[in-house]
């Protein structure tokens, strides 16, 4: 095999200088390296987008207050949709599947390790393409800036009739980048997952991990594409005259919607499947139990996937759809709760009759359930249309996709942090401060997101960037500002510990949590080809079975 | 071993820590929909006027209980088990290892497919009597235009143009007369939302959409655009009088009266018909009939100007048409640089248009 070369030519790291290592950052294919350089990529637009909502939430502390003018507020929740979206949560994802997806299955490296490298730096320079807007958007007219067509850029805003400058193109280039660089990404998990397991691992013997990130990898595909198509058409009615979405030559602005939401809404399952995918892997081994109703896990995932490929004109209530259109959406968007609400009825039925241990993964884990209910429950009260008539646009939407987001996927994903830093760098995060980090987090999350539903039961608007005093959305305001303030201390501290733990965090060994899936048999962080032997399984719990010889799950799967 | 003995307390503390968390945002929330219930000056989706916002009130009550209803059972069930499911501290036998159970699998799936048929039905019903409802014999009509950052409105029977507030009839529920509320864009997306009357609907370019309401009590109600359309959609905002029959009978016969001339102010006319303010406005019975910002024939009827940012004072005139932007920063309205003199005249004329 030819990973066998490849291993023999490892030069020991630290016997080198620092341009030489940088170096072998830039041009490196490994999967491991990869995942971190996505995950720390996103770390530092996850700053950057929180910046921008910190200022959002400044002029908003108040009636008719003055601390941004209006063009800047626009370009904020433009640029903090755009970067949380496309720059923060999926590359984080990307990163932990990268990392993972290899270590679970047994395998050495991705499929393509060049289509890897070449997938992620396609996704940074998006990134910092939709940042020199700042400096180059404004180009010859002396206007734009950064995007103010909001994360949704809805037709005709971006025409150029309302959209002069260059502000839209860099939105419109940074999102065909990284678009191309995330299916890039999908192609590899398909063909890593489906080519690469090792002997024994069925695909009904896979981690649930990886089988949630082959469903997101679908979906990538199935969901940047028309994204994809549209903003070439988009480039098409800017620069090539064409008529697309330019609703004064007679274009259409509905059109632009549904291909916005057939990618819109699938992205947030492209999101949200895999902040599953590590709840299903740390609630388990922290309940000490295998995972309730693996096949139905699976099942439902699938589901959720083919569901959520038809839903998405619930973006759209309020656009004069037929009564028929509005009540197949509303049916469609309901029965997606099905699905949902049995992942959770699992995850409780894997802690029923465990032994819960109290780590601070396991914490994040459980806020996550709890804030997702919440979240999927005003998901309900919204897919009931002429409720959406009301809620849809206000404030109650933010904080529905805001407790989807930050409560269920930003909490997974601390989780996940808490849970594989020890193997990705070799030492645990400090479990006081992970646990300092989880109830500030929690708390600002709570002053924020549950203040925010209530402005929106009373009339306000989302996107506004001031609003009329006396109509009783001062106070709770002022509480979302107030939360938004811990949530960056909360976030202070997550990076402190990341940081101490780096450098000072106690060894943390093979397996500090007592694992069961095959990236906790090898060393942390693992060598360069992972495995010196590839393993075979017998399970879908391999180190169980290993530790458990009188017992092993094999007996009954 | 004191190193164990504090993470156990941890363990022990999280269960009610978080237990009485969960209880604090259901109070919370509760809270917040008392709250809502109150002050009468707030656009409250929960206290509806007109039939469409009161057949969604009603259906987001059912809507609410199904929900509260779950959440109290899945909350419970969460904290049961992070309270009772613990690790004691020097325990490291490993629990009886459930794989799972169809029984109960089918359960949780069979249970959740008829709450939502439930639901679907509930929901089915109300979009159709809102969405496919006829439109009676007494009906108003209005045809709505959304602009970037303003609402024309015209009463195409009436023959009535005016902007930004929105004069209909109360109608009583034995005799109803609805208003019916064409909707167009003139430019990008807009939508339409006073919370209290009905849901929202959006004004679309190439695109009409339909809505209507029938208040059933007289008063202002308050809302604004809810589709963002450009720099200053936070101050496009919307007023909605709804008027006794009377009233409303004697705001159409002022509404259609010609404009009256009145020589005090003739050099403020001037002033207007010579500058660029004819290119946008119109004044009815003058050579003013510009069609991008909003009709003036009747200024002084409405109460604010700038869509909602602003009273209709004279210094507010006089300061909005010396430097729009100081009052709606971003508006499309140029700042037309008169000298004091002129802008006193001006005012002073569009002070007469009644």
């Amino acid at each position: 095999m030819a990973s066998e070369t490849i291993a023999l030519n490892i030069v020991a790291p630290g016997s080198r200088g620092i341009s030489d290592r940088l170096h072998d950052w830039a041009i490196t294919v490994d999967h491991k390296r990869l995942g971190i350089l996505y995950i720390l990529y996103a770390l530092l637009f996850l700053v950057i987008g929180g910046v921008e909502a910190t200022i959002m939430r400044v002029q908003l502390i108040t009636a008719h207050n003055h601390f941004v003018s209006p063009e800047v507020f626009n370009r904020m929740f433009t640029m903090h949709g755009t970067t949380m979206i496309f720059f923060v949560a999926m590359p984080l994802m990307f990163g932990f599947g990268n990392y993972l997806i290899p270590l679970m299955i047994g395998a050495r490296d991705m499929a393509f390790p060049r289509l890897n490298a070449f997938s992620f730096w396609l996704t940074a320079f998006g990134g910092f393409l939709l940042y020199f807007s700042f400096i180059g958007g404004s180009g010859l007219y002396g206007a734009g800036n950064a995007p103010d067509v909001g994360w949704f850029a809805y037709a005709p805003l971006t025409a150029r009739a309302f959209s002069v400058g260059h502000s839209t193109d860099f939105w419109t280039l940074a999102l065909l980048v990284s678009g191309f660089g995330s299916i890039g990404t999908a192609i590899n998990f398909i063909a890593t997952i489906l080519c690469m397991r090792c002997p024994g691992m069925t695909l009904g013997k896979m981690p649930l991990f990886t089988w949630m990130n082959l469903v997101m990898a679908a979906l990538v595909i199935l969901a940047i594409s028309p994204l994809t198509a549209a903003q070439m058409m988009l480039s098409i009615d800017r620069y090539l005259g064409g008529h697309f979405f330019d609703t004064q030559t007679g274009g259409s602005a509905t059109l632009w919607m549904h291909f916005f939401w057939i990618f819109g809404h699938p992205e947030v399952y492209v999101l949200v499947i895999p902040a599953f995918a590590f709840a299903s892997e740390i609630i388990p081994v922290f309940s000490r139990k295998p995972i309730f109703g693996y096949p139905v896990m699976v099942a439902a995932t699938i589901c959720i996937a083919f569901i959520g490929m038809s839903v998405w004109a619930h973006h759209m209530f309020t656009i004069g759809m037929t009564s028929y259109t509005n009540s197949f959406f509303v049916l469609t968007t309901m029965a997606i709760a099905v699905p949902t609400g049995i992942k959770i009825f699992n995850w409780l039925g894997t802690m029923w009759g465990g032994k819960i241990q109290f780590k601070t993964a396991m914490l994040f884990c459980i806020g996550f359930l709890f804030q997702f209910l919440i979240a999927g429950l005003t998901g309900v009260m919204m897919s009931v249309a002429p409720f959406d008539w009301q809620l849809g646009n206000s404030y109650f939407v933010v904080a529905h996709f805001h407790y989807v987001i930050v409560g269920g996927i930003l909490f997974c994903l601390f989780g996940a942090f808490y849970y594989w830093f020890p193997k990705m760098i070799g030492t645990k995060l400090n479990e006081t401060l992970g646990k300092l980090h989880f109830w500030l987090f929690a708390i600002g999350f709570h002053l924020t997101f549950d203040s925010m539903h209530v402005p929106g039961l009373l009339g306000m608007p989302r996107r506004i960037y001031t609003y009329e005093p006396g109509r009783g959305w001062e106070i709770w305001n002022l509480i979302e500002t107030i939360g938004v303030f811990i949530q960056g201390i909360a976030t202070l501290v997550f990076i402190v510990n990341l940081v101490l733990s780096y450098f000072n965090g106690p060894r943390a060994g093979n397996d500090p949590w007592d694992g069961w899936t095959l990236e906790w048999s090898v060393s942390s962080p693992p060598p360069p080809y992972n495995f010196t032997s590839i393993p075979t399984v017998a399970s879908r719990r391999p180190l169980w079975d290993l530790k458990h010889p009188e017992d092993p799950d094999s007996l009954y799967e | 071993m004191k190193a164990t003995g504090h993470k156990t307390n941890w363990g022990r503390l999280a269960g009610p820590v978080i237990g009485i968390l969960l209880l604090l945002v259901q109070v919370f929330f509760a809270v917040c929909l008392c709250s809502a219930e109150t002050s009468p000056g707030i656009p409250s989706i929960f206290k509806p006027e007109s039939t469409p916002a009161d057949s969604i009130y009603s259906l987001s009550l059912l809507v609410l209980a199904i929900a509260g209803f779950i959440f109290a059972f899945v909350a419970g069930l969460l904290i049961y088990s992070i309270s009772k499911f613990r690790r004691s501290a020097n325990d490291t036998s490993e629990p009886p290892q459930v794989y799972g159970s169809s029984q109960i699998e089918l359960a949780w799936t069979v249970i959740p497919v008829l709450i939502v048929l439930v639901l679907f039905v509930a929901t089915a019903r109300v979009i159709h009597a809102i969405q496919d409802a006829p439109k009676p014999a007494g009906a108003v009509d209005v045809t709505v235009i959304g602009h970037q950052f303003w609402w024309e409105l015209r009463y195409p029977e009436l023959g009535i143009v005016t902007a930004n507030e929105l004069h209909v009839p109360v109608s009583d529920p034995a005799h109803p007369t609805p208003t019916f509320l064409k909707l167009l864009s003139a430019d990008t997306d807009h939508s339409f939302w006073v919370p209290r009357l009905a849901g929202k609907t959006d004004l679309i370019p190439n695109r009409v959409n339909y809505m209507w309401i029938d208040p059933h009590d007289v008063g202002v109600y308050v809302g604004q655009c809810a589709q963002y359309c450009g720099i200053q959609h936070a101050k496009m905002l919307l007023r909605v009088y709804v008027d006794s029959r009377d009233q409303f009978d004697k705001w159409v016969r002022d509404e259609k009266q010609s404009v009256v001339t009145d020589e005090a102010t003739e050099e403020g006319r001037r002033i207007f018909e010579t500058t660029a303010c004819i290119n946008c406005h119109s004044i009815s019975g003058t050579v003013a009939n510009g069609r991008l910002g909003p009709d003036l024939t009747h200024l002084m009827s409405r109460d604010t100007i700038a869509s909602g940012a602003a009273p209709n004072t004279p210094e507010n005139l006089k300061a909005w048409i010396r430097d729009p932007d100081s009052v709606k920063p971003g508006s499309l309205m140029p700042g037309m640089k008169l000298n004091e003199h002129d802008l006193d005249m001006l005012t002073a004329y569009l002070q007469t248009l009644r």
